[in-house]
């Protein structure tokens, strides 16, 4: 395989990952947030009648919501920065070292930058407001893993850095390389199904 | 109402001596500024990891509660100490240089009323002249226990709450022994022009430990509404046994359970024909400056009641402001694990009454 080549599979693996990325983070967070478990009721004390049956229901839609205009326009404005500033990256390098170079040097750039923001303590300063601003582009996947780096470097560079670095990135690579699998198997099954059509 | 509803009087009326506060940054800040005995403005204190900053946080409280009494740790019979991290470590490494028999206590964040139920049998019943109940919590000890690691950007849910940075340090003792020792606390009194930060007239007179309690919540950014039912059975059975009615109180105090919790247990309390008035306050929410600090739902954590009872609320005591004050310490008894496995999160919450005499 020449240089090209391996390098295109890579940007192409970043790619995978990004996209996926999105969707499983995403389904993360729905998971975290909503709990939509049904397991509540299975051993109310009876001895009290204080507590009603739907007490869950009842503390979940009283309690304070967040504003989720307010949160929608701050995550697309920061989100919208960020993939903005990927893209005048992306427009600067492209003149100078070609496309290959460029795919991958837009998301290492970002990928540096907010390693380094996290280590300052900067990142999740922003991200406090941002949310799914910096959650979905691929900032959120390099503090997922710098900010995991940071909190177990005590616990020693094998068992606590090398174990625990993809506490939180961990399910984003096992699930993104799975649906990159699959997404390279239906692009074949269509290609056949194409050329079986020609 | 079963037969095991007692409150436990103490006849012998075990007092609070003397308390050690150690507070972390946003708490000195807060909406009770500069009150407690020390703190360190990068929430360190000078340990390498947030785990030992915890365990010296606690030598730091207990320090200074020995320290406003001029005793040594030879005068304490049992400490009893607790916190959130992983088997009460906190504990075991901060109270590490203190000669003194130790229990460990886990309550979550109920450990403290916890700690002043047991200092109070052991000293009641005689067995020992004086004891102190230790506990302590840290922000990014429990951040990086419970959710995400430190630096982790992400977005927190307004029924959400800070756990409180911060030790405190109780020493409990028998009331003839105060007696004694009144002497000493005058003649350093005399001293100092500001006042003795000693009290003489804080007592504990009763205690009901509370039954653990689930009502289905399994949210773990929604403490409070977890804990809620556990306040509101334990209020609820106290006011049955002892046939009193929330305005006989001063202040009904609870421990931590924030914007969400005290809303709860207000509308679950007035269900059953009981209405908290004015004087139902929250520790959890007087901690922050909820606005300014933009800490959602309140502080909470082993130290938000050690912190606000211990420097806010037992001065009121001594000062004769408050005299009768029902403290109710909560907590979520859950682990990361059984969040994980989702759960329902069973809650605790103890009992037990100041009184100024």
């Amino acid at each position: 395989m020449t240089e090209n080549g391996s390098r295109a599979v890579i940007a192409r693996l970043f790619y995978f990952c990004r996209m996926s990325l999105c969707a499983v983070r995403l389904l993360f967070y729905i998971n975290n947030s909503g709990k939509a478990n049904n397991n509540s009721g299975i051993s109310f004390r009876q001895v009290i009648p204080i507590y009603k049956k739907d007490y869950k229901k009842y503390a979940e839609k009283t309690a304070q919501k967040s504003n989720v205009l307010v949160c929608c326009i701050k995550a697309f404005l920061v989100g919208g920065a960020i993939c903005t500033f990927a893209q005048w990256l992306y427009n600067m390098f492209i003149t100078r070292l070609g496309e290959e170079n460029t795919r991958l040097l837009v998301p290492v750039v970002l990928i540096f930058l907010t390693a380094l923001t996290t280590g300052l303590g900067w990142f999740d300063k922003l991200a406090k407001h941002a949310g799914g601003g910096t959650l979905v582009p691929i900032t959120g996947f390099a503090n997922a893993i710098s900010s995991a780096a940071i909190d177990s470097k005590n616990e020693g560079w094998v068992l606590g850095l090398g174990s625990k670095i993809f506490t939180i990135a961990g399910p984003v690579i096992l699930y993104g390389t799975l649906a990159s699998v699959i997404y390279g198997v239906v692009l074949y099954l269509l290609k056949l199904a194409g050329a079986g059509g020609a | 109402m079963s037969k095991n509803d007692m409150i436990f009087k103490f006849e012998n009326k075990p007092a609070i001596y003397s308390v050690g506060t150690v507070a972390g940054k946003k708490e000195w800040e807060g909406a009770l500024p500069g009150i407690y005995d020390c703190h360190c403005d990068d929430d360190t204190f000078g340990m390498p990891t947030w785990e030992q900053s915890e365990s010296e946080m606690q030598r730091l409280a207990l320090n200074h509660a020995l320290a406003k009494l001029a005793w040594d740790d030879g005068k304490l019979g049992l400490l009893f100490a607790g916190d959130l991290i992983n088997q009460c470590t906190s504990s075991g490494y901060g109270l590490l240089d203190f000669d003194v028999p130790f229990l460990g206590l886990f309550g979550a964040c109920s450990t403290l009323a916890e700690g002043l139920i047991m200092t109070a049998f052991t000293v009641n019943a005689g067995y020992v002249n004086a004891a102190a109940a230790v506990t302590s919590s840290h922000n990014c000890s429990a951040e990086r226990q419970f959710r995400f690691p430190v630096e982790y950007g992400g977005q927190r849910t307004p029924t959400s709450q800070w756990t409180v940075t911060g030790a405190g340090a109780f020493i409990v003792g028998r009331r003839s022994l105060l007696d004694i020792e009144e002497k000493l606390i005058e003649a350093k009194n005399a001293s100092q022009s500001q006042p003795s930060p000693l009290f003489t007239h804080v007592r504990i007179a009763e205690a009901m430990p509370g039954r653990s309690i689930e009502c289905g919540m399994n949210d773990a950014n929604n403490m409070g509404a977890a804990m809620a039912p556990a306040a509101g059975d334990t209020l609820l059975r106290y006011f049955t046994v002892s046939g009193t009615k929330p305005s006989d109180y001063d202040l009904i105090i609870t421990g931590d359970l924030g914007y969400e919790g005290h809303r709860l247990t207000g509308e679950l309390l007035a269900q059953k024909g009981i209405h908290l008035g004015n004087n139902f306050a929250d520790c959890g929410l007087l901690i922050y400056d909820r606005e300014r600090q933009d800490m959602h739902a309140g502080g909470s954590g082993c130290a938000c009641s050690a912190l606000v009872m211990g420097a806010y609320i037992l001065p009121k005591i001594e000062r004769g402001e408050l005299r009768n004050v029902l403290f109710i310490g909560t907590g979520a008894l859950m682990s990361q694990m059984s969040v994980q496995q989702g759960l329902p999160i069973p809650a605790i919450a103890h009992l037990v009454r100041l009184i100024y005499e």
